[in-house]
Order: structure tokens, then C-alpha cells, then sequence
């Protein structure tokens, strides 16, 4: 080996706990980011093959009733590939162990054969068989949620009748992959089940015999989704078709989906933050060192060593770190994508394999090359451009004058080695700067992994507590009169019942355009409070529509505009309307009228599909009883299993990253604050040894150097804490999907939490640091100058 | 008639630009410097003698005035040029010897054999120096003198035309100074490399063939020495 090469080792092992701090930080970068590239990677690719394999559909469509050869007219519309027709129904569901109702969707299947769309695979048990009545296939969450095994039974209230289901096998389906009941934001299995069943015994019981009321197609390569479904739309109106979608309206679909472009953007975010900090680092260090063998650079010139050569000899630190890093953390996050796909493969229902990628390894480790090489890009030209001939004379005595505090007189309050720390700090502010933004930074990613958990305590008050009031709500099958009402007020335990009224539409403004459920609610309801960002309520307007925030940003509009309002029910009218407000929500798109104003519009007099309900806690098990024996009741959601739906999912969810970043973050703070720490060290050791020769005490000379460690510290965490709460609005903007929303709420104790880990890591490093002190070499002092 | 010079700079001025005040270092130097001889510049503390020893090392460029490196005008080299001149002629010493710590004094000197074309073994280098027994010490278990001397051996194994010292025995006692005066005259003598001696003291010039004497950045005059008197007898 040669010996600027054996120079580069030895320098390499002199600084060696600060290369591993460093290399950290790039490991951490790197493992992030393969961790997620690849989870994301896998996740799209089982979710494609799967799609493929069980041929999920690309449009769906519900309706009251078609007759089947309605499917030939569907057929033949330009870009539609194949058609399947079923019949889907809701019903009430009394699932042993459970005290609420809970509600079922039962999907007709093929007795023989396979569905030609949507296909079921079996996880368990067997096909349901022909004239076998009451056989069911249940999806696997419902059956995992509710503990049900083939052979077990769930009654359930068919078209009026209580009938049992016999669950034969547990199934899964691309268009369940998430299960959400319709209506609701979250996804509860135990309390909804998809249920597959004969399609002759299921038409048979709900008088859909040569009919169907559900369909879905897939498109020809290059058909237009918007205009397929248009064609469809009028196709199926005079049979009640309640609007057609395509996939990126498919709940379950949109719910992978989002999760898999959030973990895309974790992938893309992490490597900035992270390499980002390391390639600051290296600056500094690299910097540091540049300036500390001037000499050794000027000799090298003159011994004919050019500018390059000696320009890339410190680059190939700044390499070595990096490249050590990256390898380091891509086998890491190679191991970790695993477990992360491992991780969403148990949450979400289809099957999925890993599939590392060469190339998600490759761009890590380039990506850390490219970091660290910028980063002490300007470091190196330095060396690169030191005249040889002015690197022989040794740096010019630094110039100190009085500082700020002395000029005006405050130094009597200071003992003197707190007025050298103040100098020093005055006297290199930009190597101060640079100590306070890298620390301020770790301390900003510190709260940044902790994102998440004070925001999801926030949206659990703001939805359950702020806005949702009621105890329960009640689905009635469809719209139903004000009978319906009165017979709900009139159950057990009911102590208050507030109407509401959910008609599906489409909102079109401009050339976008919306298929979204307008809420009616009663105005001065007590039930349910719509708000504002600021937690206000906001009064239904007599006419008018209220969106909700992403709603409006989707449609591009505001209050005072106005959209196209299609009723996808009943007469489907067509109207234009105001938009008088804005409301806040964290979860999917909405928008509220007025009740009477939305029967208005729907010109159905007085209906509703269901109520909100304030319910005596002790009448709870009669009201359920009576519930679950009522015909025209859908589905019970009571608000404590929403809740904690609810907050399983967004723990289950991308929070489950949160783990690694606050792992990574603090890598960050301690390689951040570690590494400043030995600068100042570094600098200062000569000017502290000489002190120590002329009588000072090892304490004293300690309060010199962490004096001027703990000011750096104490200057870094409030800026830090500002530029964390910047950071964390632009991963909420990140984050913002239809399905949610996550709102920046940082609660006392992340600020605590962040700066807790900043002083620790403080802590630490000046006991590191201070143990050094203590073994200062006095004598290298006394020798010649460098 | 002489022999060809191996340096031949002609009204050579260097002025350095301080913010506001020039500093003019050497103003208008005209001097030779021929193959295989020894010389001192002397002279007080900034009379520009390290300034022009920078500039006939290829370290540093004149303001005004022209410097030829046997028939090659070094004023027109570029920067690769004089990277080379560095790399395969010039060989220099400094006051603080300027080895690298981090490396032994074999690979100190393995530094230069590494990339210079015509070079001795590092440990020939080092055997010149008398240094046989320190090849694996690094700089901080070294003495200054012995500093110096791995310093020399490492200008010296590429076998340069020139050897540039400047003090080379400023941060040394009077004996350690002598042994290493010694190596530079054995250099000097055994490899005919032309060597050039930067000092402020005067006891030193008598090693010479010639001593040029600096003062205020121009010749005040130059000595031919009748005698050289060895290393090994100096005292001061
Ligand atoms: N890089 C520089 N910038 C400014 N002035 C310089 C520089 N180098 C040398 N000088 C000035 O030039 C003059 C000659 O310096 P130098 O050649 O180092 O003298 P010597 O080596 O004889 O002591 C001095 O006045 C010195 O201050
Ligand atoms: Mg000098």
C-alpha cells in the first residue's frame, strides 16, 4: 500500500469514534431507505401480481336491480373487457360472543366455477357447494377478528328472516384486501364481514332471481376509465345505478395504495434528512481536519503531490465513511424490509413476498456517495487550492478582542473561564453557527419521529369527542320514513336519537369531479358538531353544502363557489349549489346539507338511512338485543370500537415506521452532538494544554471546553424545536390523502422528549470528552510549532 | 569562462498585496546557481530569503522577472509543470521538518519515492541520514534532529538536482544542528545535488562555496568562499 493511502488509514483510525458516528448516521439513511424502498417495492408488486392473478376488477357499479342481460349492453360499450354481474347484499349480523350487531355484506359467487372477476382464494376449510343452502365463505379479517373457524355459525337477519350461516371456508379477495364498511372512515373487522354465498340461493332470498344489483368489469389496454364509466352511468340509471367507480374509488384499493405511496415517501424523505446530516458532518470534520494539516497538505504539494491527488486523498474520507455506511446499512435495511413486509402483510389481507431489489441497494449507496461527497466538496477544494507556499507558515494567530457581554460591561458577572468560553464562541461564529444548526437539526429530527402519536391522540378527540357525539350510530338498510325514527327513539336505553340522511352524488366544479355521500343532519343537532379548524362549530347553512377540507382542496373550490350536485338516487336530480363553508376533518371526503334542505334535493319527503344515538350505558345489552332482532338495521358502529379501530389502524399503519426514526434520531442527536464535542476538543487542546502547564486545574479547564459545549447546547434546542415543529409540516403535507389527514399537533412532551435526548447525548459526549481532558498530552505542547 | 547555471533568475521582484499596503519581498534579484554547488543565503529575518527559495522550489511564482530552471523558463510553467518540477527535481527541508505524524519515517520518505520517477529505496534514503535504526519510529518518538534528518531523507531520495533548506537548523541545538548540516553536506558531496542553505546564521556560510546575502528583499553581495570548512568542525 502506498503511503498517502497508509496516511489516510492512520487518519482514518485517529478519528475513528467519529467515523463510526458518522457512518451511523449514513447507515441510518441508508437502512431507511432500503427499509422502505423495498417494502414499497414488494408491497406494489404482490398487490400488481395479486390483482392480476385474481383478476381484479377495474370499474364497479351497485344498483337497485338490472336484469341480466342488461350485462350484454355493458359489454359492448367500447373498452370494456369482461363483465360480471352478483348481487350484494347488507344484513344484520348476531355473531356469537359479540354484543353489538354486527353487519355483513354477502357477495354472490358462482355455485360452480370461478367468479370471473374478484376471484376468492381459500386461506381455510372449502368452497361452499350447490344445494347446500346456507353455506357461506367468510372473509379471513372478520373471521380472525371474531374468532370464527369453518363449521362455526353467525345468524343473521336475511329480508326480514333470521337465518344461519354456515361458514364452510375463510376467504380472501382483491377488493377486500381492506375491508371498510360503507360510510365509515376506518376499517373494523370484527364488526364487518364479507360474506360469499351461491349466487341462486342469495338472488332467491332477496328476489333478485335473473337480476343483479352489484357489477363489475375489467377494461381493454388503453380504455379511458372516466369514459367508460360515463357510458356506464347512463346505462345504468334507469336501474337505480348509484354511480359508477373505478379502482382509485375503491376503498380497500385506495387504502393499500396510499399506504404503500407513504412508505414510497418515507423512502424518498429519509435519505434527505439523514444523508443530508451526515454530508453536514462530514463537512465539519472534514473541514476541521483540512484546516488542522494544512502543513501536511503544503508538504505534499511540494513534494509534488498535484492539487488532485492531494484533493482526493481527504476526499476518499469523506468515501470511506460513506461507503462503510452504506453497506453497513443496506444489509441492515435489506433485513429490516423484510420484517417491514412481513409487518404489512399480516395487516393487509393478500398475499405478498418479498422482493429486494439490486438496484433500491444500489441507488442507497450511490445516493450516500453523492451526500458525502458534496458535503465536503468545499472542504476539499480548499485543500486543493492551498498554495503550497502558504501552508509552510503556520496559521496566523487568531485576533480576540473583548466580547459582546465585556463591551458592555457585564463581565464582572463572569469568572474568567466563562469569559473565555464566551471569546472562543465569539471569536469563530461560524464555527459556532455550524455546532448550533447541526445540533438544532438532530433535535429537529428527534421530533420529527415522534410525528404521529400526539397527532393521532388529537384526531381521536377532535372525531370522537369534539365532533362525534353520540354513543352509537345506527344504519338502516335504505332511506327509510320518519316512522323509522320513531321506532328507534322507542328502543330500550335510546335516551336521544338525531336523524341523518346519506345521499350518494356526484360533485362535479369545473372538470373535476367527485362521487362522495352528502350528509344530512338536523340543524341544532347535539349529536354530531361539524367543526372548524379551530374547533368551532360551524352552523349547517339552511341551503347550501358544507365539504369538508379535503374535499374543497379536491374540487378546487371554496366558500361562495358553486358545484354540480348529481343525485346518484331515487329521480337523480341535478342541481347547482353554493358551497356556504368549510369544515375539518381528518378522515376521508365529505359533505353536509341541512336535512330538510338534502330531502329537498332529493325530493324524498322526510326519510332518513339512520340516527345517531345518546344511549344509557346500563340499557346497552337490551338495546343491542332489540337491534340485532330489527329487520331494517344495516349495521350498529358504537363509538368506543370505533375508537379503538380506529387506533389500531393507525398504529398498525405507517406509524409503525416511527419506531425506526426515533431509533435513527437519535443516532443522528449522539453523532451530531458527539461530534461537535470532539471538535471543539480538537481545537482547542493545544490552547487548554498550555493552560493547564501555566497552573490550571483540570476542572477549570473542563469548564472552559463543556462551558462552551453546554452554550452551543442550550442555543441549538429551541432552534431546534422550531425547525422539528417546520419539518413535521412537511411530512403532514407528505402524508395528506384522501383517506386522512394527520394533523401537526406536538404535545409538551415531544418538545421535552427531543430535547431530553439532545442534553443526554450532550451528556455523554462531554463525559467522553471530559475523560480525554484529563489525559491531555502536556508535553506535545512544548515541542516545536506544527 | 563558467559552466552553465542550474538557476538563472533575472530582476526577479515578489510583492505581496496585504488588504490596503503592497509588502514588496524581493526587488529586482539577479543570481545563478550552479550544478553540484553549495550555497548559503544569509541574511536578517524577512529579507525575503525563504520568499525566494519558494520561488525557485515551484512552490510560488514572482510578480515581475523571469526564472530559468537549466533552459526551461519555470515563469511559463503551468500548473502540472511545476507539479512535476516538484515531483521529480526539487527536494526541500523546512524549519519544522513539516513530516507527516501519522506516518513512520520510512513511509515519510516512501511519501516521495511513491510517485517520483528516479528514486532510491526509502531505506537507502534513511541510510544516507544515518538513520538505519529509526525506520519504523514515528515523527512523535523521534528528536528534532532525527526529525530533521528523516525530513532530508525525504527530500533526497528522489535523487533531486536541487536541495532547498530553509533553516534547517532553526529549531535545533548547535550539536544536533551539525549532525544535520552533516547529511546535507554528504548529499551535497556523494550525489553532486546542488544545494541551497537558508540561515540567519552567519557561522553557517562558512560550510559554503558561495554565500549570497539578502537584505530588504536585494543582494547586498556574494561571497566565494577560498575554503568550505566541514560541518563537523562549526561551532556557535
Ligand atoms: N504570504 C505572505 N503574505 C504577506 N507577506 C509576506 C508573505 N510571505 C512573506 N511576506 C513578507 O515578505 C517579506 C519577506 O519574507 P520572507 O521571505 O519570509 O523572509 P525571510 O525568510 O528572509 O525571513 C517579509 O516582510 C514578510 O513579512
Ligand atoms: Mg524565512
Amino acid at each position: 500500500m502506498n503511503a498517502l493511502n497508509l496516511k489516510l488509514i492512520r487518519d482514518l483510525l485517529a478519528m475513528k469514534s467519529q467515523a463510526v458516528a458518522i457512518g451511523l448516521v449514513v447507515a441510518s439513511g441508508v437502512a431507511l431507505y432500503v427499509m422502505s424502498a423495498n417494502t414499497a417495492r414488494s408491497l406494489r408488486e404482490s398487490q400488481q401480481a395479486y390483482y392480476d392473478h385474481a383478476r381484479f376488477a377495474d370499474v364497479f357499479a351497485s344498483l337497485k336491480r338490472a336484469p341480466k342481460t342488461l350485462a350484454h349492453q355493458v359489454a359492448a360499450i367500447p373498452g370494456v373487457a369482461r363483465v360480471q354481474t352478483r348481487v350484494v347484499e347488507a344484513v344484520t349480523l348476531d355473531v356469537p360472543g359479540l354484543a353489538e350487531p354486527a353487519t355483513g355484506r354477502l357477495v354472490s359467487v358462482p355455485e360452480r366455477g370461478r367468479p370471473v372477476l374478484n376471484d376468492i382464494h381459500l386461506r381455510r376449510g372449502r368452497d361452499i357447494e350447490p344445494n347446500r343452502p346456507g353455506e357461506v365463505l367468510v372473509n379471513e379479517g372478520f373471521a380472525t377478528a371474531n374468532g370464527l373457524q369453518p363449521g362455526d355459525t353467525v345468524g343473521a337477519v336475511i329480508n326480514g328472516r333470521r337465518q344461519d350461516l354456515r361458514i364452510v371456508g375463510i376467504a380472501m379477495s382483491p377488493e377486500c384486501i381492506m375491508v371498510v364498511a360503507p360510510g365509515d372512515m376506518f376499517p373494523d373487522d370484527e364488526h364487518y364481514g364479507v360474506f360469499w354465498m351461491g349466487e341462486r340461493e342469495l338472488a332467491s332470498v332477496f328476489d333478485l332471481e335473473g337480476a343483479f344489483n352489484d357489477l363489475n368489469l375489467t377494461l381493454m389496454p388503453g380504455a379511458s376509465v372516466a369514459e367508460v364509466i360515463r357510458r356506464l352511468d347512463r346505462l345504468l340509471a334507469p336501474y337505480g345505478g348509484a354511480g359508477a367507480y373505478g379502482r382509485k374509488e375503491q376503498v380497500s384499493n385506495t387504502y393499500l395504495s396510499d399506504e404503500i405511496t407513504g412508505v414510497e415517501t418515507m423512502a424518498r424523505i429519509s435519505p434527505m434528512i439523514f444523508l443530508g446530516v451526515a454530508a453536514f458532518l462530514l463537512n465539519i470534520v472534514l473541514a476541521r481536519v483540512i484546516t488542522a494539516q494544512r502543513q501536511q497538505i503544503a508538504v505534499l504539494k511540494a513534494f509534488g503531490y498535484d492539487r488532485w491527488e492531494v484533493g482526493f486523498h481527504f476526499m476518499k474520507l469523506a468515501l470511506f465513511i460513506a461507503v462503510g455506511g452504506a453497506v453497513t446499512g443496506g444489509a441492515f435495511g435489506l433485513w429490516m424490509g423484510r420484517g417491514m413486509t412481513n409487518l404489512y402483510a399480516s395487516f393487509y389481507r393478500f398475499p405478498t413476498g418479498y422482493y429486494p431489489d439490486f438496484t433500491v441497494m444500489l441507488t442507497g449507496f450511490l445516493l450516500s456517495v453523492a451526500a458525502a461527497s458534496l458535503g465536503v466538496l468545499n472542504a476539499v477544494q480548499r485543500a486543493v487550492r492551498l498554495p503550497a507556499a502558504e501552508a509552510m507558515r503556520p496559521e496566523p494567530p487568531a485576533a480576540f478582542r473583548a466580547t459582546l457581554i465585556e463591551r458592555i460591561g457585564l463581565q464582572r458577572w463572569f469568572s474568567s473561564s466563562a469569559r473565555m468560553t464566551m471569546r472562543n464562541l465569539e471569536r469563530k461564529p461560524w464555527a459556532a453557527a455550524l455546532s448550533i444548526s447541526g445540533i438544532a437539526l438532530a433535535a429537529a429530527i428527534l421530533m420529527v419521529g415522534n410525528f404521529g402519536q400526539d397527532s393521532v391522540n388529537y384526531m381521536m378527540e377532535f372525531q370522537f369527542e369534539k365532533s362525534l357525539r353520540a354513543d352509537m350510530t345506527v344504519a338502516l338498510v335504505e332511506a327509510s320514513s320518519g316512522r323509522a325514527l320513531q321506532n328507534i327513539r322507542h328502543l330500550p336505553g335510546v335516551m336521544h336519537a338525531e336523524p341523518y340522511r346519506s345521499l350518494s352524488v356526484r360533485l362535479r366544479a369545473g372538470h373535476r369531479s367527485r362521487r362522495v355521500g352528502i350528509m344530512g343532519l338536523e340543524g341544532g343537532g347535539d349529536l354530531y358538531h361539524l367543526l372548524n379548524v379551530k374547533e368551532e362549530q360551524v352552523v349547517l347553512p339552511p341551503e347550501g353544502l358544507l365539504l369538508s377540507d379535503k374535499l374543497a382542496e379536491l374540487l378546487d373550490v371554496g366558500a361562495g363557489d358553486r358545484v354540480t350536485v348529481e343525485v346518484l338516487e331515487g329521480a337523480r336530480p341535478v342541481r347547482q349549489m353554493p358551497v356556504a363553508g368549510i369544515v375539518t376533518e381528518f378522515a376521508g371526503v365529505t359533505a353536509y346539507m341541512q336535512l330538510s334542505a338534502l330531502n329537498r334535493l332529493s325530493r324524498e319527503g322526510n326519510s332518513l338511512s339512520g340516527a345517531f344515538l345518546a344511549v344509557d350505558p346500563d340499557q346497552q345489552d337490551a338495546l343491542f338485543a332489540s337491534l340485532k332482532a330489527t329487520p331494517r338495521v344495516a349495521g350498529v358502529s358504537v363509538k368506543e370500537a370505533a375508537i379503538a379501530s380506529f387506533r389500531k389502524t393507525m398504529q398498525s399503519s405507517m406509524l409503525q415506521m416511527r419506531l425506526f426514526m426515533i431509533f435513527f434520531s437519535c443516532i443522528i442527536a449522539f453523532g451530531v452532538v458527539y461530534n461537535s464535542a470532539r471538535i471543539s476538543l480538537a481545537e482547542r487542546s493545544r490552547e487548554l494544554a498550555t493552560l493547564r502547564i501555566i497552573g490550571f486545574t483540570r476542572a477549570e479547564i473542563s469548564m472552559i471546553l463543556l462551558g462552551e459545549i453546554v452554550v452551543i447546547t442550550l442555543l441549538a434546542i429551541p432552534l431546534g424545536l422550531a425547525m422539528g415543529y417546520g419539518l413535521m409540516q412537511l411530512m403532514a403535507q407528505a402524508m395528506n390523502t384522501e383517506l386522512y389527514r394527520i394533523p401537526v399537533v406536538i404535545s409538551r412532551s415531544s418538545y421535552v422528549f427531543s430535547a431530553g435526548v439532545v442534553m443526554v447525548a450532550t451528556l455523554v459526549s462531554s463525559l467522553i470528552v471530559r475523560r480525554k481532558l484529563d489525559h491531555l498530552d502536556l508535553v506535545s505542547v512544548l515541542k516545536a510549532a506544527q | 569562462m563558467s559552466p552553465k547555471p542550474v538557476f538563472q533568475t533575472s530582476g526577479i521582484t515578489k510583492i505581496y498585496h496585504m488588504g490596503e499596503v503592497d509588502v514588496p519581498a524581493l526587488r529586482g534579484v539577479d543570481v545563478q546557481f550552479f550544478k553540484g554547488e553549495f550555497v548559503v543565503l544569509l541574511g536578517p529575518s524577512g529579507s525575503g530569503k525563504s520568499t525566494l527559495m519558494n520561488i525557485l522550489g515551484g512552490l510560488d511564482v514572482p510578480t515581475a522577472g523571469t526564472v530559468h530552471y537549466g533552459d526551461r523558463d519555470m515563469t511559463a510553467f503551468g500548473d502540472a509543470a511545476l507539479t512535476d518540477y516538484r515531483r521529480n527535481h526539487v527536494g526541500f527541508v523546512f524549519q519544522f521538518y513539516n513530516l507527516i505524524p501519522s506516518l513512520t519515517a520510512r513511509e515519510n520518505v516512501a511519501l516521495v519515492t511513491d510517485i517520483a520517477e528516479n528514486h532510491m529505496a526509502p531505506e537507502e534514503a534513511l541510510e544516507m541520514v544515518d538513520l538505519t535504526d529509526r525506520l519504523d519510529h514515528f515523527p512523535s518518538q523521534m528528536s528534532g534532529g532525527e526529525q530533521q534528518r528523516v525530513a532530508i531523507a525525504r527530500a533526497i531520495a528522489k535523487r533531486p538536482e536541487v536541495l532547498l533548506c530553509d533553516e534547517p537548523t532553526g529549531a535545533l541545538d548547535m550539536q544536533t544542528g551539525i549532525i544535520v548540516l552533516e547529511a546535507i553536506e554528504r548529499v551535497n558531496r556523494e550525489l553532486n545535488t546542488t544545494t541551497a542553505v537558508i540561515t540567519h546564521n552567519a557561522v553557517i556560510a562558512s560550510m559554503a562555496d558561495r554565500v549570497i546575502y539578502l537584505l530588504d528583499g536585494k543582494i547586498s553581495k556574494i561571497v566565494q568562499n577560498e575554503t568550505k570548512v566541514a560541518a563537523a568542525h562549526l561551532t556557535w
